[in-house]
């Protein structure tokens, strides 16, 4: 496949850099963010951190990342939302390698703010057509066998900003709400043998215990599949803006769902029909008509660098690198074009290819200041195709808001600097 | 013998004891925790749930006794509603707006409100109790909250201002957008023919559009 892509635009030298033969070299005008060295650090010198004492161990009882890494940071767009209560912050996932989010960079959606639960009085509530109503405090709930599963989580607006044309200049501001965290927990199918599930039960309402009382319907069929009420994520207690103590998740399907500070679970046999199902989380078409119930997250990929904040600083050898995921399970393929989608070429995907799951995938190739438009589009297991914004437009108009997953286009200009723009 | 009797009378003596024993918990909590899989957690009690399940769905069920009217809830909602959402449901600054919007779907810019967008008159009582005002969670009466999603359907006309909203009418007020909704999801869609083109592929590569040109995004610190 990768031998047919020797057209004009695309060649097989610039793409596969490990092999080229030509090396630029040249280094491009520093843009922000960099610093100049300081040649008393460098080579034959002694750098000024060699002959002191560092600080001792406990200096952070809770590590934090080095203070040269500030920047590394979840961000908001404040004009987006009417208070911060109710609004979202951003992944930074152009600064990040590997799949696993970092817990203090996973993005936050609040619709009224944190709440500060105090564990020993956490409770999650089971009610509705069971055969037991029950009750569990988070020391029960960490009774459960214990499941532990790395899944994506996504927000079905995510990307919702660029359906009518390329709106905000970042692949933070653009892709970042997503996250990818490893949970520890209990399947729910575990906690509906424990309630004896009527068979007349064909919904779950999950509700939250925050100032919105967040609630949303599940069916039946995804809850005993593979649903989880989570209290661990990277192997520690859930954070307080993910739901500390316990939060639900619902692999591969949009973030709304993944109830935060759950204290209840209703079954019953009719969908509840929740604000966040009918009047936020459903997708207005041209005609006036709405989807809903839209929850699967479907393929999606994106170049994390070079993207807008990440331009290519040097001439000569450089890494493309970038993230792909799908809600139907695992990711098979993912192609990357550097000529705007007239020619493509198969990335390398990383291990472990999990479903469900981010899927890391990048690219050497050679730069010699010539302009690019990068794009990736991403293929899952089932042979699903990341469309174009056009396709998507074709069907769906420009008003859905959500489940965006087109495949971007970052202009890399001669100069190194990288914009999100929109062909056409 | 003798020694037999007496066995037998301190088994059946314990076999009475656990008897009782188990009826006693059967009575305090409808079923022994060993029945269950795992035997964890406690049974609800029906106060409790009754506390927590505050759900309403649109054929009614979960709606609480209760009733007002939208002459009833103008005071309401202008003391505990206005300041975000405006004396009209118009919405100040980036607010909810609750009311208008009707025929807007179709446009350019289409406004989505309780009166033109919402399927459910519940949804709204189901939102309105748990959540609003914002910041003040499950502060409404159950009957200040059918007088406040009263008075926010009138303002959309859906029902006229004497109409008694209760548990008994919420679940038949047609909403304007009812049949607006389709299901199931249509998705996957925007699928490329056979399998997608990688080289010389027929797509447009102009920059039409640039971000940066638009100057909406946040400055970095």
């Amino acid at each position: 496949m990768t031998q047919k892509t020797d057209k004009a635009a695309l060649s097989r030298r610039q793409i596969l850099g490990g092999t080229a033969a030509t090396i630029g070299g040249m280094a491009v005008a520093p843009l922000a963010g960099a610093t100049d060295p300081n040649p008393l650090n460098l080579p034959p010198n002694v750098p000024e951190w060699t002959p002191y004492l560092g600080v001792g161990v406990d200096a952070t009882p809770y590590g934090v990342p080095s203070e040269h890494e500030s920047h590394v940071i979840r961000r908001n767009v404040e004009w987006l939302t009417a208070s911060a209560e109710s609004s979202v912050n951003f992944t930074p996932i152009q600064d990040l390698d590997g799949t696993i989010t970092p817990n203090g960079l996973c993005f936050e959606r609040h619709h009224g703010g944190v709440p500060e639960v105090i564990p020993a009085d956490y409770r999650l509530m089971i009610n509705g057509l069971v055969d037991r109503e029950l009750i569990f405090t988070i020391d029960d709930l960490k009774r459960f066998p214990q499941v532990n599963r790395f899944h994506f989580l996504e927000c079905a607006a995510n990307g919702g900003m660029e359906w009518r044309g390329a709106q905000l200049n970042g692949c933070q501001y653009t892709f970042g709400m997503v996250h990818n965290v490893q949970y520890s927990g209990v399947l729910l199918s575990d906690i509906c043998r424990e309630a004896g599930v009527k068979p007349s039960a064909k919904w779950v309402l999950a509700e939250g215990g925050d100032s919105a009382g967040m609630n949303r319907s599940v069916p039946i069929e995804k809850i005993l599949d593979d649903c989880m009420i989570a209290y661990s994520m990277n192997g520690e207690a859930l954070r307080p803006e993910q739901g500390y103590p316990a939060r639900l998740v619902v692999p591969g399907w949009e973030g709304n769902m993944w109830i935060k500070w759950i204290r209840r679970l209703e079954f019953g046999d009719e969908p509840y029909m929740a604000r966040e199902e009918t009047s936020k989380y459903t997708d207005l078409m041209e005609d006036g008509k709405a989807r809903m119930f839209t929850w699967v997250m479907e393929a999606k990929s994106v170049v994390t660098s070079p993207s807008p904040e990440k331009h290519i600083m040097s001439k000569g050898q450089n890494l493309l690198k970038g993230l792909a995921w799908s809600g139907r399970g695992k990711i098979r393929r993912v192609d990357v074009s550097i000529d705007g989608g007239l020619n493509w070429q198969t990335a390398k995907i990383h291990g472990p290819i999990l479903g469900k799951s981010l899927t890391r995938f990048t690219m050497p190739f050679k730069w010699n200041g010539e302009e690019l438009k990068v794009q990736s589009r991403a293929m899952d297991e089932t042979g699903y195709v990341q469309p174009t914004i056009e396709a998507l437009q074709k069907e769906r108009g420009v008003k859905s808001i959500y489940h965006n997953n087109s495949i971007a286009t970052w202009l890399v200009k001669s100069t190194g600097e990288v914009e999100n723009v929109r062909l056409g | 013998m003798y020694v037999l009797v007496e066995k037998n009378m301190v088994l059946r003596a314990f076999s009475v004891a656990w008897l009782s024993i188990c009826l006693t918990f059967v009575f305090v909590a409808g079923v022994n925790a060993a029945d269950r899989p795992f035997g964890l957690g406690s049974l609800a009690t029906t106060e409790q749930v009754s506390g927590w399940d505050i759900d309403v769905r649109p054929d009614g069920k979960g709606a609480p006794i209760g009733s007002g009217n939208a002459i009833e809830g103008e005071e309401i909602y202008a003391e505990r509603c206005a300041a975000c959402h405006g004396d009209f449901g118009e919405g100040i600054d980036r607010w909810p707006i609750l009311a208008g919007g009707l025929g807007s779907l179709t446009s350019e810019d289409p406004v989505k409100t309780v009166g033109s967008y919402w399927p459910y008159a519940s949804t709204a009582y189901d939102y309105i109790y748990r959540a609003m005002p914002f910041g003040e969670a499950q502060s409404l009466t159950h009957n200040e909250t059918y007088q406040v999603v009263a008075y926010i359907l009138n303002m959309s006309d859906i029902i006229d201002e004497e109409f008694i909203l209760s548990n008994e009418t919420i679940g038949k007020v047609k909403m304007p957008n009812q049949k607006g909704f389709m299901m199931p999801d249509p998705r996957p869609d925007g699928q490329p023919k056979g399998n997608p083109c990688m080289s010389n592929c027929s797509v447009p590569t102009k920059v039409i559009g640039r971000a940066r040109s638009i100057d909406v995004t946040p400055d970095k610190e």
